[in-house]
């Protein structure tokens, strides 16, 4: 498959990633070329097959629904780039 | 000198942990142009190997007590940097351990610094770092691989006996490859992924690089065991991985052991001298008892494309998490929150990640998510069947490691897919989860090192690592180095081992 201008432009809004005029270009050879290696998979006969999602095909294991984690926000929040008041500071999202 | 020379010495008092951390500081501090270490923390190793020397002394030392190891930089390290090679997470001081991390505290290690990487472990030559390209200890002007380039080159340099990595398509055993060290990839799930910094969940997976099978084997023990906080982390019984090595040397100590030999990875497009050298080690292998069945693995030259749906897919995911809120880089400049995240994810990502990004959101994307991510998870269990039926037929598997010795820095920069095919031979056992390791085998006449891979079935890491010692006892491959501060200008001895 190849890659057209609007899809890399929807493919970075998609993925919250500002992509550069100048670089898109370079970014749609790239994935052209990624997606030429993968395309290949699409003529491989899977009929019938389980998808495998891990490498273990084991149960998740239930724990006792005790609390376990303490409470370390201070420790966690010194390395937000915006905090005040215990809160994680963002732009304003409602007027 | 490996751990089991220097645990030795540290308790013959012929010299101590402090004395051991002074002169890796030491080393470290005139390999720079390696490019090895992200953080190095003098003050903090030091004060841990004054507590070893303590330990030692009251005669309270386990086997790693004392010895000076360093961590790929994708671990939690509690109160140090963890930038994961990345400039999102430039200035991150890890508020916890990663298990592994915890781990090998407890078990006496002192950790002396954070080892180079590719960012996010995206890659397999360890340029695509923030903090620049790691230098293959044998040859400057080479890649040491990747994606633990750091950790692989400061063991081939001998800066630390040992250190951790992390491997999802082949990130410790390419590395291992051409850096000429040892390096183990165990069983998912042996390794607690708790505090390793997200980026193929189902594939990634902690190991260890050292210059020996048994050092590796001391390392594994010392890092395995279950852990609650990783849902995938397995409950078994804890495993001496070197209690096979302790058996006496017979003249054919590998008796009645069956070597499968994919065709597959014998295969053109494999440099002469990697098959050559992989050839050897097989005879060598036989010398030693052990007899060779050709084994069939068709699916696997799909394991590539597999896993370049498969690990992207997963890191769009993981990698979501960064979007300048909670920790790391956050864009100066922005109108909203939308372009907040949009310019922090620009700034903060490298070119490779934010490919990887876009690849596994298109992967995963309405209308596309049967075609390619389900489509490459059937044929991931095609891959894992090819490697049941090929363990029911022999007992390890076996083959060049990388297709190539190691490469000029800045050679497949530009060509993702030529970079993609490094790991060739080593993304199956990921996609598997069964363990693997690659040990030395040989040089090119260049004197660059070539790995020989060995494969195991799942839980198989104590049978693996036995062939990789008995192998070790009879060649000298492993205890070559290159020339001492080079940075990989000179260059070493002969070719024999």
């Amino acid at each position: 498959m190849s890659f057209s201008p609007d899809d890399v432009t929807r493919l970075a809004r998609l993925a919250r990633i500002d992509v550069a005029d100048d670089e898109a270009r370079d970014v749609r050879d790239k994935l052209d070329a990624i997606f030429g290696l993968i395309d290949a998979l699409q003529s491989i006969d899977t009929a019938g097959i389980e998808p495998m999602a891990h490498a273990q095909d084991v149960m998740m294991p239930l724990r006792d629904d005790v609390v376990t984690a303490e409470n370390r926000r201070e420790l966690y929040q010194a390395q937000a780039p915006a905090v005040a008041d215990g809160l994680y500071l963002v732009p304003k999202v409602l007027e | 000198m490996t751990i089991g020379e220097l645990a030795r010495a540290l308790r013959a008092r012929e010299t101590s942990s402090v004395e051991l951390v002074q002169e890796t500081l030491a080393r470290i501090a005139a390999s720079q142009a390696i490019n090895a270490f992200i953080t190095v923390d003098a003050d903090g190793a030091l004060a841990q190997a004054r507590a070893a020397d303590s330990a030692l002394a009251r005669g309270d030392a386990e086997p790693l007590t004392g010895i000076p190891i360093a961590h790929k930089d994708v671990f939690m390290t509690a109160g140090l940097r963890t930038t994961c090679a990345s400039r999102m997470l430039e200035h991150f001081v890890a508020p916890y351990d990663a298990h592994v991390v915890a781990k090998l505290r407890e078990a006496g290690t002192v950790l002396v610094g954070k080892t180079n990487m590719d960012e996010f472990a995206m890659g397999s030559s360890s340029e695509t770092s923030y903090f620049g390209p790691v230098r293959n200890p044998w040859s400057a002007q080479c890649v040491p691989g990747g994606s633990s380039g750091g950790s692989a080159a400061a063991v081939a340099a001998g800066l630390v006996p040992a250190t951790t990595g992390t491997d999802t398509g082949g990130s410790i055993r390419q590395p291992a490859a051409l850096t000429g060290i040892c390096g183990i990839k165990p069983t998912y799930g042996v390794c607690s992924r708790y505090g390793l910094i997200a980026f193929a969940s189902s594939l990634d997976t902690p190991g260890a690089f050292a210059r020996t099978a048994e050092d590796c084997a001391l390392l594994l023990a010392a890092m395995a065991g279950h852990d609650a906080r990783d849902a995938t982390s397995l409950d078994r019984p804890a495993e001496d991985y070197r209690r096979l090595l302790a058996a006496a040397s017979a003249t054919r100590p590998l008796e009645g052991l069956r070597i499968g030999l994919p065709r597959e990875y014998f295969a053109s497009g494999i440099e002469r001298e990697v098959i050559a050298a992989v050839e050897a080690a097989i005879a060598e292998l036989r010398a030693l008892g052990a007899t060779a069945v050709d084994v069939d693995l068709p699916m696997v030259k799909h394991a590539v494309p597999v896993y370049y749906v498969i690990a992207p897919a997963e890191a769009s995911s993981n990698l979501s998490r960064f979007d300048g809120v909670r920790y790391g880089h956050r864009a100066a400049q922005y109108r909203d929150l939308t372009e907040m995240y949009c310019r922090t994810r620009a700034e903060g990502f490298g070119a490779e990640v934010k490919r990887r990004i876009l690849v596994g959101t298109y992967v995963l994307s309405h209308g596309y998510y049967d075609a390619y991510y389900l489509q490459a998870q059937k044929v991931r269990r095609l891959i894992a069947q090819d490697f049941a039926r090929a363990f029911e037929r022999c007992d390890i598997v076996v083959g060049p490691t990388a297709p190539t010795c190691a490469f000029a820095i800045g050679a497949k920069t530009n060509d993702p897919v030529q970079m993609y095919l490094n790991d060739i031979f080593t993304i199956a056992a990921n996609l598997t989860g069964m363990p693997a390791m690659s040990i030395p085998c040989g040089f090119t006449p260049d004197r660059l090192p070539i790995g020989l891979q060995i494969q195991g079935n799942y839980f198989d890491e104590a049978r693996m690592l036995n062939v990789a010692h008995r192998y070790q006892q009879v060649t000298g491959w492993h205890l070559q180095s290159p020339s001492p501060a080079s940075g990989g200008e000179g260059r070493g001895e002969g070719l024999s081992p």
